[in-house]
């Protein structure tokens, strides 16, 4: 299977506090891989790494067999698109904001384009000149997956992007991440916290523990971990 | 004024020693030793420049000007510690505010190239600067800490570093610039700016001292936006490194 992303022997200190210790591992193109684990794990640091955030303090990182410092930092960016936890608006409204990415290359958003990304993470129209700060943590949170999507990114970085979203929306936002990596291919590494999501929606889960990638592989082995400490942390997520 | 009538002036030093004893404010430590250094570095000041006057050597001009940026600049950097290289930002900014002002007083003969003009006039523009340079370095840091996911966000985007810190740096220059252009809204009707009141005093005409009064004034609107538009361009590209990364602020 084709590589999207490949992590060699890579590192992460800062400060003299090592965040990831020695990940070696592949996320495979076209395909969804979760990421779990307990926080404080460097889930969020491996994501920042893939999208040029941060460099490794040590080791490789190869963006479609081709290593990450060769690709120019804004291309790679538009590349490998990220949707932070955090959800940041900008100061102005809906549809500034979904037009950021576009706005950021001198480029401009159609409104009918803006209300079909509002329609696709199941918000709409009335939405587009509302002031984005004034909206709540979950609405904002479904304005920043829209914006990720505009750059048409064939890797999407998502951190924990349905943490604060009601069950039916991280219904619909389960079911938008599946079409778009189902119809245009685009690779996915998502960071969550819930079981059944990984589960049921990734088709690999890498379980990160205190810096290290202690399990990889196909989802299932959530359900029967083989080290002891992800099937204590798995069984402490279920209760 | 005689030494007696000067002397007397130190009533307004006692006053507030007498209330701070009174009310245990514990000023008085603070205020003796503001008192003395201004009696001590105003004095020095005064025979320094009874001396360039005298001698009207451009090469003491220069030496007077280079004393009052570096003063300048050490005591603004304080305020930028977090970005590197803010010493010789800084530095090139208060010279450019003085070479550009300078430059047109001179150039369009405004003002009489000798000491008594020149070095009053340097005073009080780079004076003005340093102020503006820590009240911008002040208000950018304080931006960039409460905006960083704005920023990691743009370039998350693809965007490239001056266009995350856009937002930060404008409001940041504004916020500088907003006393100087306030406070010259109500000039001359709340108080009376301090070297045209010095004119009056010495007897000089009050139209002439107005004058001189409106050629400062002029001067300070290009020397707040000089030094503000200056330090913040220079300023932000310290704070990426060639990856478009944001560095850690408090780390530099």
């Amino acid at each position: 299977m084709e590589s999207a992303i490949d992590f060699h022997n890579v590192s992460f200190t800062v400060q003299d506090k090592q965040i990831l210790k020695m990940i070696t591992g592949t996320f495979f193109k076209g395909k969804i891989t979760t990421l779990v684990g307990p926080s404080g794990a460097g889930k969020t640091t491996l994501l920042k790494l893939c999208n040029g955030l941060l460099s490794p303090s040590a080791g490789q990182i190869s963006i479609n067999q081709q290593a990450i410092e060769q690709y120019e930092p804004t291309a790679l960016r538009k590349q490998v698109g990220m949707a932070l936890q955090a959800a940041p608006m900008i100061t102005g409204t809906v549809f500034e904001n979904l037009a950021l990415p576009r706005t950021l290359q001198g480029k401009q958003l159609t409104q009918r384009e803006a209300i079909s990304y509002l329609h696709d993470v199941g918000l709409d129209d009335r939405f587009l000149n509302r002031t984005a700060q004034e909206l709540s943590g979950g609405q904002q949170q479904k304005i920043s997956i829209a914006r990720t999507l505009i750059n048409q990114s064939s890797i999407l970085l998502l951190d924990e992007i349905t943490s604060a979203l009601d069950p039916q929306s991280v219904h619909d936002i389960e079911s938008l991440i599946t079409r778009i990596n189902q119809k245009y291919q685009v690779t996915i590494i998502w960071i969550t916290h819930n079981l059944r999501q990984a589960l049921s929606i990734g088709h690999y889960t890498w379980v990160m523990m205190d810096g290290r990638l202690v399990e990889s592989g196909d989802s299932s082995l959530l359900n029967a971990p083989t080290n002891p400490a992800v099937a204590q942390f798995i069984q402490g997520v279920k209760a | 004024m005689t030494y007696t009538s000067l002397a007397l002036t130190l009533i307004f030093v006692m006053i507030p020693l007498i209330l701070s004893k009174t009310l245990k404010l514990e000023l008085e430590k603070d205020t003796l030793i503001a008192t003395l250094r201004s009696i001590i570095q105003l004095l020095a000041v005064g025979y320094i420049l009874n001396f360039v006057f005298d001698a009207q050597s451009y090469l003491y001009i220069i030496l007077m000007v280079a004393l009052m940026i570096s003063v300048a600049t050490l005591n603004a950097r304080k305020k930028g510690k977090g970005i590197q290289g803010i010493t010789w930002k800084i530095a090139v900014t208060l010279c450019t505010v003085e070479i550009v002002t300078q430059g047109v007083l001179l150039g369009f003969h405004i003002i009489p190239a000798t000491a008594q003009y020149i070095i009053p006039i340097s005073g009080m523009l780079i004076g003005n600067a340093m102020v503006l340079s820590i009240l911008f370095l002040n208000r950018f840091t304080a931006e960039i800490t409460s905006h960083q996911h704005e920023i990691e966000l743009i370039l998350s985007l693809g965007g490239t570093p001056k266009q995350a810190i856009h937002r930060q740096l404008i409001h940041a220059i504004k916020a500088s610039m907003i006393p100087t252009i306030e406070s010259q809204k109500t000039i001359g009707l709340v108080q009376l700016p301090g070297m045209m009141s010095g004119q009056i005093i010495g007897g000089a005409d009050p139209i002439q001292a107005v004058q001189f009064q409106l050629l400062i004034i002029f001067a300070l609107l290009t020397t707040a936006t000089l030094s503000s538009i200056m330090i913040g361009f220079l300023s932000y590209p310290s704070l990426f490194n060639e990856r478009m990364q944001i560095l850690q602020f408090k780390e530099l």
